[in-house]
């Protein structure tokens, strides 16, 4: 357990590009699919349900197995173990049994000699339905009474109470879409049977671990006989932490049935309509509030559609929950949180994990008292902030890291906001059909799973005779370079250059019982285990060299000259040699569990976060009130990473994130039929930003400070962070759509994502609302 | 007979293939170049982006084109590079993978490939790449890094003599007369002239005509469809023509929107404009002007503005040719007036007199490679202050791309004043019906439709109408 600060003097890092970048650009970095495959490889494809819901009647896949090319077919009832791809609740199952829950589900899985083969036969067969009613939309599972869960609520003070004394009232109620991972490479598997059951199984996932571990439920193995390996994604974002199991169960199950590899290479329109997705959000509010903005009293109420199974939208709503303050303080406040179960695809996790979605609804709020006081909303923002006397959250955890006022005072200044937004206004009068909008929004995000106990890592690190080292951890890659940072831990540590360090695949026979690469916590939990690790080995090192020299360990140093010791300088090399001559491990495991954490979800108190990242952005953007097009034309961020690992790996999250944020609040829209169907299961219909739609200006800085708890280096995670940057872009739209109405009290009915028409619906509906608030 | 290519220089023989097999999964499954990467399988992110070279005049032309929408018929007697042909033999990068690999370009490192192609493609000066960056890689899509250090890269790097002269004369040996093949009872034929296309079109009317395979190879790789007979267009070259006079541009129905898209930009900027946001480079280093209109697309993006702009089709087959307005050719929903053994051979633009009023504007949801809710098409010829034609065309709004018959007669006649304009776009409201779907609603059709012709008018009178073009911090 490393509770203390890392040994070594904390200085900024040097920007390793990426461990893989080389190969990236060559072509030459492999993923699951660029493996060579043996002759007899089985490719697979599912049936899917064509039904919202319905019991299965009957199955006929006599044509299926007709098909060319058909080597096999499975239902439910060739699964000899759990039918279960659940990573929780039990309620996904690998094929359906007996009845659909949403369109798209696997109802089948065919088996065929090439994955042409496999896709066409997995169209033929012919499953007889009873539909049953299906529950399509937020409003269908609400009427149905249909949940995953019960309402969750997390109150402080008295908010009702509060409500009517405030003097100054207002309701409101707005929409976010979901999102698609859109991660470029698909969902794929690859399972490899081995000797007396045993099974391989190559996997896209965030998750080695559960999908190893559904994996033996499935088969009837124990947890040993099935290895799981990942070394790298082709993108995941949240998308491949419990949607890869599906995929990887698919495999294990035909390499164990029919003693073939099996790979599993998901269709792009397939992976789309069956894997989940970010929730889809409904929020309705009533705040009280003073007349310089304070926000006295809050109601609010999040509703998300959160598909057919429970998956992790318990978790993913508790996060909603828990940003739905960002960085302001609610005196009083009851936050009602409705998980509504609907028959289409489970939403999953997505970067932000909920937090997007809380965090904009209280930007919106904010947003909405600013109209309604006629004032900056930046203003309101500042007045609310968390602070001395005032600086605990809604769940009793003390803000003790609060640098939101100090961020958005530096980035007011350094994008010159004021002045920008003057000339916004000036703009706005000169034009009559473009309309500019300006905003500056922060971002306080909390780091730690919600769900304690997965706040913990392990590694493992190999240093050999001839002096490399090689180092394994639980974390995944996924593209954020989480595996350039631990190696960057590693060779500090022994003050190698950084290529001595071969980083290996991830793999559940090296490092066992793994959480998830998610909730941005992948450096510092993995970080901080192959410190240890390394320490560890280093230790050993440390007293062999003071018994053999003769010395003190005092007198032995590891620098990047060589190891000193006394008087001599050793090569790395010659001391791991001189080491193994003398019987010395160089091997070890490092393990770290976050600590400080502590939080009873019964009653949402507590300290759910080791710390919090913080973070805020400008956003310009320009509308045309003609035909709803926008453009985000500048933006400016300043970002807490604490004291950055990697400032080039941190910048990248930073730019990624705040465009695939943009996008989901501008270009990409999910659409579903009235049957559920989802209509956008293509790039050609969903439309995630391209290059030009990255803004022309758009600086990032990093903050200069480091994290106050004694994380790896001081640094702090980045993953999620930077995602809900983009909020300001959403609300820059909306103040543009305001500047249609000059001087009118009333925030627009704007809705996300701001598509060209949702941009039009709301200017006309902000023309014809009447803007009175009591 | 085989289909036989030029990769890296040396010839790949492949003998008789499937006429429908993707190039992608060829240069994946079969030769293990796993660089080149399956992102959607249908044309839209381009992490299967690979250069085809072929012998233009005494110069090799290289596009870039998704392998995961080529036929592998289509490549025969062309020359491919892919990202492995960009290492040299002392396992050095190219310069631009160099500084890709230093700034940051990459992260999940999946569609990186794609993007190198693309961006190599601009440095040995490929076709269609005369284009700012952004508008260059606008067909490769990136989820990770936000773009900016690839544009960097792309912005940097220098251009990149490439010395085709031996792969000249490699390609000139596989040039050969008409292509053809069969495998499994499926043929195919590639005809290097239109006479040769007629003939065989009279011979197979039934035969699928394929140009560059941007929808069509969505019937396959998407619809798992087999084509029967198809008929490859990519080697006519007397369909390739481009012929721009005084009078008019006349487009070959083979000319591939990237050679057309200067042409088209010198009949009219908003032309330019249009065909730029037609696809992502890719698309357009593919997709031809005669398949954009022989397909029947309700929008299309081609048709509403040459309809606007009073193109005539030629159609042609062995028996001769015929020529039509252009609206004339769509008849309804997936059915245009295309007798068997007729082929489209041309489309001619007539250059719009120098006081026309013309305006092309295309919504979509995504500025880049996006199709369109609504495309809108206005010519309008004012004399003296009164206008005394118009011709508007939308596509988006109806089963085919259709002139707005309502609306033009509101115009015509009419003074050029707001006034006309309101009416005219009152009426434009009882031409269309449009439907509601994935890319918009019936009554933002509607709405935008007629608010496409009041930014007509605002332009005209110097109003800023166009987000694209707003300075930051203006």
């Amino acid at each position: 357990m490393a509770e203390r600060d890392p040994a070594w003097k904390v200085l900024p890092k040097p920007s390793h590009p990426h461990d893989s970048a080389r190969l990236h650009v060559s072509g030459e970095a492999r993923y699951a699919d660029d493996m060579g495959e043996p002759a007899d490889t089985l490719h697979l494809a599912f049936g899917q349900s064509a039904e919202a819901r319905a019991r299965i009647l009957s199955m006929d896949l006599s044509s299926v197995r007709a098909s060319p090319g058909v080597v096999a077919v499975f239902t439910a009832a060739d699964i000899p173990g759990a039918n279960d791809v659940a990573p929780v609740a039990g309620d996904d199952q690998l094929l359906a049994d007996g009845q659909v829950l949403c369109h798209g589900q696997a109802v089948f899985l065919v088996a065929a000699t090439s994955q042409r083969a496999a896709r066409i036969a997995a169209r033929l067969g012919k499953v007889e339905y009873e539909p049953l009613p299906a529950a399509i939309t937020i409003a269908d599972a609400r009427a149905a009474g249909s949940h995953i869960e019960p309402v969750q609520c997390m109150s402080r003070g008295d908010a009702s109470g509060a409500l009517g004394t405030a003097p100054h009232r207002l309701t409101g109620s707005f929409e976010m879409g979901g999102q698609d991972h859109f991660y470029l490479e698909g969902q794929v598997a690859v399972a490899t049977p081995g000797e007396d059951g045993q099974v391989h199984v190559l996997s896209s996932t965030q998750h080695p671990s559960e999908v190893q571990h559904l994996i033996a439920h499935m088969l009837h193995l124990s947890s040993a006989d099935v290895t799981v390996e990942v070394r790298r994604m082709g993108g995941a974002f949240g998308g491949k932490e419990t949607q890869a199991a599906l995929f990887a169960g698919a495999a294990a199950l035909v390499a164990h049935r029919t003693g073939r590899p099996a790979k599993f290479r998901c269709d792009r329109d397939d992976d789309m309509v069956m894997t989940g997705k970010r929730h889809e959000f409904e929020v309705r509010y009533e705040v009280g509030f003073d007349g310089e903005g304070h926000l006295l009293a809050l109601s609010l109420h999040l509703a998300s559609r959160c598909g057919s199974t429970v998956d992790l939208s318990p978790a993913i709503n508790d996060r909603a929950m828990f940003h739905a303050d960002n960085c302001y303080f609610l005196p009083n406040v009851d936050v009602v949180s409705e998980r509504l179960k609907t028959n289409t695809v489970s939403a999953t996790a997505f970067r932000g994990f909920g937090g997007p979605q809380g965090m904009l609804a209280i930007e919106r709020v904010i947003d909405d008292v600013a109209a309604h006081l006629g004032v900056d909303p930046l203003d309101v923002r500042i007045a609310n902030l968390y602070g001395p006397g005032r600086d605990t959250t809604p769940y009793e955890m003390v803000v003790a890291d609060n640098i939101a006022p100090q961020i958005i005072a530096r980035l007011r200044k350094t994008a010159r906001y004021d002045e920008r937004a003057k000339a916004v206004e000036a703009f706005n009068a000169a034009n009559p059909v473009l309309k500019k909008g300006i905003a500056l929004t922060p971002v306080k995000f909390g780091i730690s799973f919600t769900t304690t106990h997965l706040n913990q890592a392990g590694a493992l690190v190999h240093v050999y005779a001839d002096g490399s080292i090689q180092v394994n951890h639980g974390g995944t890659e996924m593209g954020q370079g989480l595996y350039v940072k631990v190696a960057q831990v590693v060779a500090d540590v022994f003050a190698v250059p950084l290529s001595d360090v071969r980083i290996t695949a991830t793999r559940t026979d090296k490092v066992p019982n793994t959480s998830a690469t998610a909730a941005s916590s992948g450096a510092d939990l993995n970080g901080m285990a192959a410190y240890n690790a390394a320490t560890t080995i280093r230790e050993r090192l440390t007293e062999f060299l003071a018994r053999t020299y003769g010395c003190g360990e005092d007198g032995v140093h590891f620098t990047p000259g060589g190891v000193l010791v006394g008087s001599e300088t050793l090569t790395f090399g010659q001391v791991a040699r001189k080491a193994h001559l003398g019987r010395i491990s160089l091997s070890s495991t490092g393990y770290y569990a976050t600590p400080g954490i502590d939080y009873d979800r019964s009653v949402f108190k507590g300290r759910p976060f080791y710390y919090f990242a913080y973070g805020a952005s400008v956003s310009e953007v320009v509308i045309d009130t003609l035909t709803g097009e926008h453009r985000v034309l500048a933006v400016d961020i300043l970002h807490d990473v604490g004291r950055s690992l990697n400032p080039v790996v941190d910048k990248g999250q930073i730019e990624g994130g705040f465009l695939q944020g943009q996008g989901w609040l501008t270009t990409e829209e999910l659409v579903y039929d009235a049957k559920g169907r989802l209509l956008t299961h293509s790039p050609a219909t969903y439309k995630i930003p391209t290059a030009s739609d990255r803004p022309k200006h758009f600086t990032i800085d990093l903050w200069d400070g480091e994290n106050v708890e004694p994380t790896i280096n001081r640094s702090k995670a980045v993953g999620e962070p930077p995602f809900m940057l983009a909020n300001s872009v959403f609300s820059a739209l909306n103040r543009a759509v305001a500047a249609t109405v000059p001087g009118k009290r009333a925030i627009p009915p704007l809705d996300a994502p701001a598509t060209p028409e949702k941009i039009l619906k709301a200017i006309a509906g902000h023309r014809a609302q009447d803007g009175a608030s009591s | 007979m085989s289909v036989r290519f030029l990769l890296d220089g040396e010839l790949v023989d492949l003998g008789e293939v499937d006429p429908t097999a993707a190039l992608l999964d060829h240069l994946r499954y079969t030769m293990r170049r796993t660089g080149t990467k399956e992102g959607c399988a249908e044309g839209d992110c381009g992490a299967c982006t690979v250069l085809v070279g072929s012998l233009e005049g005494e110069d090799i032309g290289w596009r870039a084109v998704n392998s995961c929408i080529q036929f592998l018929p289509m490549v025969n007697g062309k020359a491919l590079m892919t990202v492995e042909s960009l290492k040299a033999d002392d396992g050095a990068l190219c310069p631009l993978q160099d500084v890709m690999a230093a700034n940051g370009s990459s992260q999940c490192g999946f569609c990186t490939p794609g993007f190198v192609m693309s961006l190599h493609g601009r440095t040995i000066g490929a076709k269609g790449c005369d284009l700012p960056v952004a508008d260059v890689i606008a067909g490769n899509l990136c989820r990770c890094t936000g773009y900016g250090p690839i544009l960097e890269a792309g912005e940097n790097a220098e251009p990149h003599l490439h010395d085709d002269a031996a792969l000249m004369e490699g390609l000139k040996a596989l040039t050969v007369e008409a292509a053809s093949g069969e495998w499994q009872g499926l043929r195919w034929f590639a005809p290097r002239s239109s006479d040769e296309l007629a003939a065989l079109l009279a011979e197979h009317p039934d035969a699928r005509l394929v140009a560059g395979a941007t929808d069509v190879g969505l019937w396959v790789t998407k619809g798992l469809r087999t084509l029967g007979t198809v008929i490859f267009l990519g080697d006519v070259a007397d369909l390739a023509r481009i012929e721009e006079t005084e009078e008019a541009l006349t487009l070959g129905a083979g000319v591939r929107y990237a050679d057309a898209h200067a042409a088209m930009a010198r009949l009219h900027p908003d032309l330019g404009e249009l065909v730029r946001r037609i696809g992502g480079l890719q698309v357009r280093n593919a997709g031809t002007i005669g398949g954009n209109i022989a397909n029947g697309s309700p929008i299309g993006d081609g048709p509403p503005a040459l309809i606007a702009l009073g193109a005539e089709l030629t159609l042609r087959s062995a028996s001769g040719r015929r020529t039509m307005p252009l609206e004339d050719y769509f008849l309804a929903y997936g059915k245009q007036d295309r007798r068997p053994g007729e082929f489209v051979e041309s489309v001619r633009i007539p250059r719009p007199a120098i006081d026309a009023v013309i305006h092309i504007a295309k919504l979509s949801r995504r500025f880049d490679s996006d199709i369109s809710a609504v495309c809108g098409a206005f010519a309008l010829s004012v004399s003296e202050g009164t206008i005394t034609a118009a011709r508007v065309a939308f596509g988006g709004m109806a089963a085919t791309p259709k002139r707005a018959e309502a609306c033009e007669a509101a115009l015509t006649g009419q003074p050029f004043a707001e006034t006309t304009i309101a009416a005219a776009a009152e009426a434009l409201k009882s031409d269309f019906d449009p439907l509601t779907d994935v890319r918009g609603s019936s009554a933002y059709r509607v709405e935008t439709a007629a608010n496409l012709l009041h930014r007509l008018w605002l332009r005209e009178q110097g109003t800023a109408i166009s987000v694209l073009n707003v300075e930051v911090g203006a």
